[in-house]
């Protein structure tokens, strides 16, 4: 918004000069200068943090063993004794284990859907940026796992591979793959056909310059974005195989998990039961509004 | 790679020693040049048309001249601009830089195709990354080129200040940050980086307001003396292409219809396309208003172009020869540049138009659009 | 008959005025409230416009000129927006109507086209189809009622074939078909006030004709008011009964299209007149007007074109000066220039002789 000492006419007074300059800000800068008055954002990344610190602290904060059963106190409601938050249908400790359980569960959220995003990006800017043939041989592979629902194929996947950890976290990045792939393979081909892409191909730059300086740079953002919004959809996902029993298995402490070996027990202790459930929605709203808020702050005019 | 980033800042003089055809030969000779574009459909993807966008096209640009290239929108003078860089393969024809062939085994590779030739794109939100500092997007073809980041980065600043935008205060903006013409004016420093002697300007100033295009067209026309350009001035504003060529080529759904200097072709427009469109520019007086349009409809579609001569269906002198026989241009490439050719059979001799002049005279019919 | 005056000139009008115009602006201030800055993109615009006129707003990107005829349709943003002042358009007070009354006069009588028809319609409907729509919304009229007059909307804008085009989706007509497809939906309630903005910007110089062509037309059968916004000083000439010149969200001239195109007195007019390209000596540069419009967010004290005028002196950067009228009904405000013979004649000498800068 300042001036250009420039044309014909001689710059009669300085004050062309004069314009306030705006200050100079990185791109992410100013993207947190805008997250920085956004309160939902701020507040929820605040639960994030605080869910994640907790579950990384789990081991030290936990009052008691997640996996101790206490036949005498099965389903104490909340508060009862020594149990905060009362205990379940083996009376165990519920805080113990929402603490515990949080660890797999905000794992099998992130992990999976980082993998998944180094991966479907990797392809959807190749298929993107190369259009043609391998746009379409990428293109169309991901299409046949994106026709099934995710929660019939991560349950088709699972169920071929067995349960456990290990096998739950790949079920979970296979099941991501297509849709991040999807968005990064958009993302890339509206990028590839700006003219500044035109322009750097002009000056003789190689592929792979292009793709790491302009490409790269610009399909991040709504990469990133979109990704963000699956780690909730993975968190339910593990959860709903643990439910299953396809994921972890008992009596590991998984919040899925939880909810599926409690839900009998529901006209018991309706709130206890809920618990697990509460926690999954907490973490799943948390995660959406944050990266919704993201998504508004990354918007930058171009 | 130092000696190229040093040319690049020093204004060169009389004789270029970049130069290696001679002062008489052209910068750039563009042969015979095609391009279609296939329309592919239905389950096999199979050619069902062809959109000729470029349709066997020759001319020559003079070293140090500004040819301008106009015709409405769809006319394929985009699809030229982008054949000319290399951005998009040619079917058919040859280029020849300076004497040399481009792209043969004996001529210019493509690199030096790179140098020589450089693009300045209409202003746009996507004529430059939005996520870089317009220093760094200017400094990224010397690096590109090999040059060390310092010194590109050196350079970038120059010709910042060169376009008239001071590298300390701009230099780490980003795009949105900037008004249209300074990022123009960004735009023009990008192509200059490589220190090219043919500059394709694209619409580079349509989008500007009428002020800042005065400021653009002053700085282009600065730019060119300084650093010895030549330039193709694509647009479609008639005003600004008279007001900067030296020579004018008109384009007519993918085919040049008219060659000639500047002049000439304002002065004597030959062909009724270009008449037509010569009676669209519009008067400042609100007392010499346009009654009827000079042109009706729209160009037609390049998909299946019209048969004969492809401006028959809007031409007032539409005969029975223009739908069944292409007319000629004539040989571009051997005419000479005061040379003043037309593709319309009202032109030439003995072609069959009831307009066209007896092999003896020469007079030749003009066409007063219904607006003057 | 004096049918449009600038508002300016009211006071200085002897009770005249019997007659009321059509639409009434005054004193109208739009500024846009974010966290980081205010942006005063008008700055008190008045005028009037009487039934069947034209009036041009020229002005360069930023000059506030689109943002003060959206406000005429409250199509800025309610929350960021603060709009003080004054419009009146027949007997509704635009600032102070329902939100339900205001939907009802959107398109019923203020209609409006834009640059970019694509963004004006609904690329999932077909054409036929958005403006039956329209009309059955404002008219309570059945379904095929409302087809017949899609169809001779169509007509009169002059479409070809248009029962083929009723069918056609948007994307499927060429730029200049669809300029006309907007310009139908537009009219299709017979509004008695046609806003533009900029619809013939991205059209070729031949489309463009045609359009400009049509809209006089259509204007002057319907006996619409238009304001039609632009930067194209050529397109004004064209269209215009009145011509507004506009900067920095003020208007700083205003008359007769002829007035002011063939003898601009504000030196910003005459700058735009010089550096707009045409027909200049090659090979001398054009005239340009040195640096960019002012910040919006932070305006210079005084004229607002003072820092890049060159006739400035240093009164100029103290007040705006007030609008000086003459008997055509030419308004002008720069301090520069005062009323000779009922004229208004610049005089860069004005104010102050001993700060006379270098000749144009």
């Amino acid at each position: 918004m300042t001036d250009i000492p420039a044309g014909a006419i001689p710059v009669p007074t300085p004050a062309t000069q004069g314009a306030p300059a705006s200050k100079v800000r990185s791109y992410w800068g100013s993207v947190w200068n805008r997250l920085r008055y956004d309160p939902v954002t701020l507040f929820f990344l605040a639960v994030i943090i605080l869910i994640v610190l907790s579950a990384i602290f789990a081991p030290w904060l936990a009052p008691m063993d997640p996996e101790k059963s206490s036949m005498a106190n099965r389903l104490r409601p909340i508060g009862y004794k020594k149990y905060l938050l009362g205990t379940d249908e083996q009376g165990r400790d519920m805080l113990s284990r929402l603490l515990w359980g949080g660890r797999i569960s905000l794992m099998m959220g992130i992990l999976p859907v980082l993998f998944a995003t180094l991966i479907g990006g990797a392809f959807g800017v190749v298929a993107g940026y190369y259009g043609g043939k391998v746009n379409m041989v990428i293109m169309r592979t991901m299409d046949i796992f994106f026709a099934f629902p995710s929660v019939l194929l991560a349950v088709a996947i699972a169920g071929s591979l067995g349960g456990g950890i290990f096998n739950q976290m790949l079920t979970l990045t296979v099941v991501l793959i297509p849709p991040i792939c999807r968005v990064a393979e958009t993302a890339t081909s509206q990028v590839r056909s700006l003219d500044f892409v035109d322009a750097a191909r002009a000056s003789g730059a190689s592929t792979v310059s292009i793709l790491f300086t302009h490409v790269l740079i610009n399909v991040l953002s709504p990469v990133l974005v979109y990704s963000s919004t699956l780690v909730s959809i993975s968190i339910i996902l593990a959860s709903g195989l643990s439910f299953l029993g396809l994921g972890v298995s008992p009596p590991t402490a998984d919040w899925g998990l939880m909810l599926s070996t409690l839900r009998q027990a529901i006209y018991v202790q309706p709130l206890v039961t809920a618990l697990p459930g509460i926690a999954i929605l907490i973490t799943s709203i948390a995660f959406n509004l944050v990266s919704d808020g993201l998504r508004q702050a990354m918007d930058v005019k171009t | 790679m130092t000696d190229l980033i040093e040319t690049s800042t020093t204004p060169a003089s009389g004789s270029d020693p970049r130069d290696r055809g001679g002062p008489a030969q052209p910068m750039l000779i563009v042969e015979n040049i095609k391009k279609y574009f296939p329309i592919r459909a239905g389950l096999l993807n199979r050619k069902v048309a062809e959109v000729k966008a470029v349709d066997d096209i020759s001319f020559y640009v003079l070293k140090g001249e500004t040819l301008g290239v106009v015709g409405e929108s769809g006319c394929g003078k985009s699809t030229l601009a982008r054949l000319l860089m290399y951005l998009i393969d040619k079917d058919e024809g040859n280029l020849i830089l300076d004497g040399d062939p481009v792209g043969e085994k004996l001529g210019v590779p493509l690199e030096g195709l790179r140098r020589s030739l450089q693009m300045v794109f209409q202003d746009s939100y996507s004529s430059l990354n939005p996520r870089l500092p317009i220093e760094q997007s200017i400094a990224y073809g010397p690096k590109v080129q090999g040059a060390k980041p310092k010194a590109a980065k050196e350079q970038a600043r120059a010709l910042l200040d060169q376009v008239g935008l001071m590298p300390d205060r701009f230099g780490q903006r980003y795009p949105h940050e900037l008004s249209g013409g300074q990022k123009q004016r960004v735009n023009i420093a990008r192509a200059l980086a490589l220190d090219p002697r043919l500059l394709i300007l694209d619409e580079a100033v349509s989008a500007l307001d009428k002020s800042v295009e005065a400021q653009v067209l002053n700085l282009l026309g600065e730019l060119k003396e300084k650093l010895n350009l030549t330039y193709i001035f694509i647009s479609h504003d008639l005003h600004v292409v008279r007001f900067i060529s030296d020579r004018v080529l008109v384009m007519y759904l993918g085919q040049v219809v008219e060659i000639g200097p500047v002049e000439k072709i304002y002065e004597d427009p030959k062909h009724p396309y270009t008449q037509a469109l010569l009676a669209c520019r519009l008067s400042m007086d609100p007392d010499e208003r346009v009654e009827a349009a000079p042109l009706a409809g729209d160009p037609p579609n390049p998909v299946n172009p019209p048969s004969g001569c492809r401006f028959h269906t809007r031409c007032p002198y539409v005969e029975d020869v223009c739908m069944s026989k292409m007319p000629a241009l004539g040989d571009v490439l051997r005419a000479d540049p005061e040379t003043h050719l037309a593709a319309c059979h009202m032109v030439h001799a003995g072609s069959g138009h009831s307009k066209a002049p007896d092999a003896q005279s020469q007079a030749l019919p003009v066409w007063h659009g219904e607006a003057r | 008959m004096n049918e449009m005056r600038s508002p300016d000139t009211l006071a200085s009008e002897p009770h005249g005025a019997t007659v009321e115009p059509y639409v009434r602006v005054k004193d109208l201030t739009v500024r846009f409230v974010s966290r980081e800055a205010t942006v005063k993109a008008v700055n008190g615009v008045s005028f009037d416009l009487d039934k069947g006129q034209v009036l041009c707003v020229i002005g360069e990107s930023g000059s506030g000129k689109s943002v003060m005829m959206r406000s005429l349709l409250r199509l800025h943003p309610k929350k960021r927006t603060v709009i003080e002042g004054s419009m009146r358009v027949g007997a509704d007070e635009i600032t102070s109507v329902s939100d339900k009354k205001m939907s009802e006069l959107r398109g019923s009588t203020i209609s409006m086209i834009f640059q970019e028809p694509m963004t004006a319609l609904d690329p999932l409907y077909t054409i036929g189809d958005q403006i039956a729509e329209t009309v059955m919304r404002h008219e309570k009229i059945d379904r095929d009622a409302a087809w017949k007059r899609a169809l001779e909307l169509l007509e009169l804008v002059r479409v070809p074939s248009p029962e083929r085009r009723l069918k056609a989706f948007p994307h499927e007509l060429s730029g200049g078909l669809r300029q006309r497809a907007m310009i139908a939906v537009a009219l299709s309630c017979r509004p008695s006030i046609l806003l533009a903005d900029e619809p013939t910007t991205a059209l070729d110089a031949s489309v463009q004709i045609q359009v400009l062509v049509l809209l006089r037309k259509l204007q002057r059968e319907m006996g619409m008011s238009m304001i039609f916004v632009t930067h194209d000083l050529g397109v004004a000439a064209q269209i215009a009964d009145k011509v507004a010149v506009m900067y920095a969200g003020r208007i700083i001239e205003y008359g007769e299209a002829r007035d002011v195109l063939m003898h601009p007195q504000h030196p910003y007019t005459k700058a735009m007149l010089s550096s707009t390209v045409k027909d200049q000596d090659k090979g001398k540069p054009l005239e340009a007007i040195a640096g960019t419009p002012p910040d919006l967010r932070a305006l210079p004290d005084g004229c607002s074109f003072a820092p890049r005028c060159k006739y400035a002196g240093p009164d100029c950067k103290v007040a705006m000066p007030d609008p000086l009228i003459d008997g055509r009904g030419h308004m002008v405000r720069c301090s520069k220039v005062r009323v000779m013979g009922g004229l208004l004649m610049f005089d860069e000498g004005m104010a102050r002789p001993e700060t006379a800068l270098e000749p144009a």
